[in-house]
């Protein structure tokens, strides 16, 4: 490198840098935090909602889907499962999901299983909330299309 | 070695390797699982295989940092290690804390498990990579504090190098971020938005100072160059890896929830970030070029050089493919990602451990100029087989994702294929990325293997005569 550009200007670039881009980074937080409630519609998140992510993670189903594709790649995208499985329509979404849950694993030979979590009614009712909660988040307009 | 506290990094190095073999084994087992759903399910369901590998891989990695500092920081320092009492302490907590949470994962379902460790009273669990109980993160932090302090104060009463300061700057910010973990607010957008302050902020912010200060002080040892030269690519190549990886965090935020702005400055700031990266590599071949003397442990400067080139393809070209906004509109989230996740962590992290394992390890066990030529040999094979059959999981998934995209993501809802119909096409690449997942592991105990080759006669003589 150029002997101009000494090891004290290095340090410089890299301490001044360093903490300069932080600084942006908590500035750009803080107006995404003043943005964020016209676009995660937080004003709808009942206690339902609440209780269907507590169950979402201490089941760790990202642990096999991803969620705004964001987890694993080894089970369908669920952030749009409510547009997929249920057309839009709660009453629609929720038979769904508690049909599906109860039918797990289901008895394909060789196809990729979904445990039995043994869920109650009320628990499967607060899941479908959280995900339909979550289908209605402004997310540009993520994924392409209803396959996720 | 110049001070006998350093060798309480052994058994850190120990211990990365013991689980480096744990993580790859259930690799293994979620890449049956891919293709043949039936397989152990019922004992280890995919979920809880691939907790169990991420975690391992966390875990020794941060092992092999932990091992790394302890023994580069005395000798930068120029002084023994404040209290190697306290490592030898925290390396039994934290051994015992990874193991206790390994078995939790497997023993028990997960909803169990969090029930037991009273996940309701701060629940952080059940989130990608930060799956652990809130009871073990504690602990985490508690290692960390221990383990920051001794290196922290090591330092301070020591020779405050370049290298030193940069790689405490590295594991201070590794401790502060990961206290991110314990904020998980019941709206997911402000819980996702902040998980990657954990986990962007880690692997594209502060372990690539860890990554840069251990990379530069093991090509200090190898080749003799002047610390000034080495010095100052240091401060470069870290400089620019936080100026274009801070905000780079925003292609993260393109598809979940954050504005629109995020799309531009997500994709510009980290269409820079392979920058550093390449950086690295023109830096490590420089100095190696210019070496001025032939150190005898020549595997080393292997893993030195392989670490910058697969670095900055993991990283720096897996990472730009699917870095900017329209590209990662259709790549989200698919086996994409996955390939990239893999070379950039094997690349970049996994091998900088081996790298800092190859040089340091032959000196703890009285080899001051490496292991006999017969290990180095083997060692050498053994890193050929790792890096191409991982490049060779690469390209595969990078196939499986390509194809994925095609069939499920490009064309119009209604003519698209179903995520599992798509899943079951690309079951012949995913054999594929099995059969070659199996010749890592075969790389992988070759490279175990390699410790226990002996020295030749002659070379025992040769050492002995040194010795003297
Ligand atoms: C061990 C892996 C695994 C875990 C954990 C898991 N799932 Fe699944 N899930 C699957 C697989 C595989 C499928 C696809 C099954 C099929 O199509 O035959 C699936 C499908 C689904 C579907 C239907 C999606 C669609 O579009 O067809 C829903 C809804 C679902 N899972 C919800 C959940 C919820 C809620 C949880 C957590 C309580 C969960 N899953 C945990 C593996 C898993
Ligand atoms: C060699 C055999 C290996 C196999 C068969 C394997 C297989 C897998 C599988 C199936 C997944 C889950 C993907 C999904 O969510 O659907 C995974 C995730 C992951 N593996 Fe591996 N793996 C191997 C080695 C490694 C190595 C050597 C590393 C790094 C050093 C690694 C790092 C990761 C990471 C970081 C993830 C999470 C990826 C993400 O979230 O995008 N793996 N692996
Ligand atoms: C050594 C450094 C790096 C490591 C270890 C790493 C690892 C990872 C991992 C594991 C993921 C998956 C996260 C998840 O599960 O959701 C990921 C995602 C991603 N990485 Fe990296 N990465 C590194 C550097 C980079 C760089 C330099 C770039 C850009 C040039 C980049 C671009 C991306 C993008 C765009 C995603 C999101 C993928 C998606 O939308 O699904 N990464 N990275």
């Amino acid at each position: 490198m150029a002997d101009r550009f000494t090891k004290g200007m290095a340090r410089n670039v890299y301490y001044g840098g360093g903490v300069f881009v932080f600084l942006l980074l908590v500035g750009l937080t803080f107006d995404t935090m003043l943005e964020l409630p016209k676009r995660d519609h937080r004003e709808n998140i009942t206690q339902s909602v609440a209780n269907g992510k507590h169950l979402w993670e201490k089941n760790n189903c990202v642990g096999c889907h991803s969620l705004m594709g964001e987890g694993a790649y080894f089970a369908p995208e669920l952030a749009n499962v409510f547009d997929r499985r249920g057309g839009g329509d709660e009453q629609v979404f929720k038979g769904f999901l508690g049909a599906w849950m109860a039918m797990q694993p289901m008895s394909v030979p060789d196809r990729r299983k979904m445990p039995q979590f043994n869920l109650t009614d009320k628990e499967v009712e607060e899941l479908a909330d959280f995900l339909i909660w979550t289908s209605r988040i402004n997310d540009n307009d993520w994924p392409p299309n209803i396959e996720g | 070695m110049k001070f006998e506290s350093q060798k309480v990094a052994k058994p850190y190095f120990i211990f990365a390797l013991v689980l480096f073999v744990g993580q790859i084994l259930f690799g293994l087992i979620m890449g049956l699982q891919y293709v043949s759903g039936d397989f152990l399910t019922t004992y280890i369901p995919f979920n809880v295989a691939r907790m169990v590998h991420t975690n391992l891989l966390i875990v020794w990695l941060l092992f092999g940092f932990m091992g790394a500092s302890y023994y580069l920081v005395p000798e930068e320092s120029d002084t023994e290690l404040h209290s190697p009492w306290l490592a030898k302490l925290s390396f039994w907590v934290f051994a015992a804390a990874g193991v206790a949470t390994i078995l939790g994962y497997l023993l028990v379902p997960y909803a169990r498990l969090a029930e037991i460790t009273y996940n309701d009273l701060l629940p952080t669990m059940g989130r990608e990579f930060l799956e652990q109980p809130t009871i073990t993160k504690i602990g985490i932090v508690v290692v960390c504090l221990a383990f920051v302090y001794n290196i922290g104060m090591t330092v301070l009463k020591g020779r405050k190098t370049v290298i030193n300061m940069v790689l405490i700057t590295g594991l201070i910010g590794l401790s502060v971020f990961f206290l991110f973990s314990f904020y998980n607010p019941i709206n997911l957008v402000l819980d996702k938005y902040f998980w990657w302050w954990v986990v962007h902020l880690w692997v594209e912010g502060v372990w690539e100072l860890i990554l840069g200060a251990v990379l530069a002080f093991v090509l200090i040892k190898v080749t003799g160059v002047d610390r000034e030269i080495i010095e100052k690519w240091l401060y470069v190549i870290v400089a620019l890896a936080l100026i274009s990886g801070l905000v780079g965090m925003g292609h993260h935020y393109f598809w979940i929830g954050p504005g629109e702005y995020w799309l531009w400055l997500g994709s510009i700031f980290s269409a820079l970030e392979p920058v550093p990266f390449f950086m690295m590599v023109v830096f490590a071949f420089k100095v190696v070029k210019e070496r001025r003397h032939e150190h005898g442990n020549a595997i080393a400067t292997t893993w030195a050089l392989g670490t910058a080139v697969m670095a900055f393809l993991g990283a720096g070209v897996w990472g730009f493919l699917h870095t900017l906004a329209p590209v990662n509109y259709y790549t989200h989230g698919s086996q994409l990602t996955a390939a990239h996740g893999h070379l950039a962590f094997f690349g970049a992290y996994a091998m900088i451990v081996m790298t800092i394992i190859s040089y340091a390890m032959p000196i703890m066990r009285g080899r001051p100029q490496g292991n006999p030529i017969a290990a180095q040999r083997l060692e050498r094979f053994a890193f050929w087989a790792m890096c191409l059959s991982m490049l060779g999981v690469t390209l595969a998934l990078t196939v499986a994702g390509a194809w994925q995209i095609a069939l499920q993501r490009l064309p119009e809802s209604g003519e698209a294929l179903g995520f599992m119909a798509t899943q079951d096409k690309l079951a012949p690449v995913f054999w594929v990325r099995e059969i070659l997942g199996v010749v890592f592991l075969l790389g992988l105990v070759a490279y175990l293997s390699s410790f226990f080759v002996g020295a030749t006669e002659s070379e025992v003589d040769s050492l002995e005569a040194a010795a003297v």
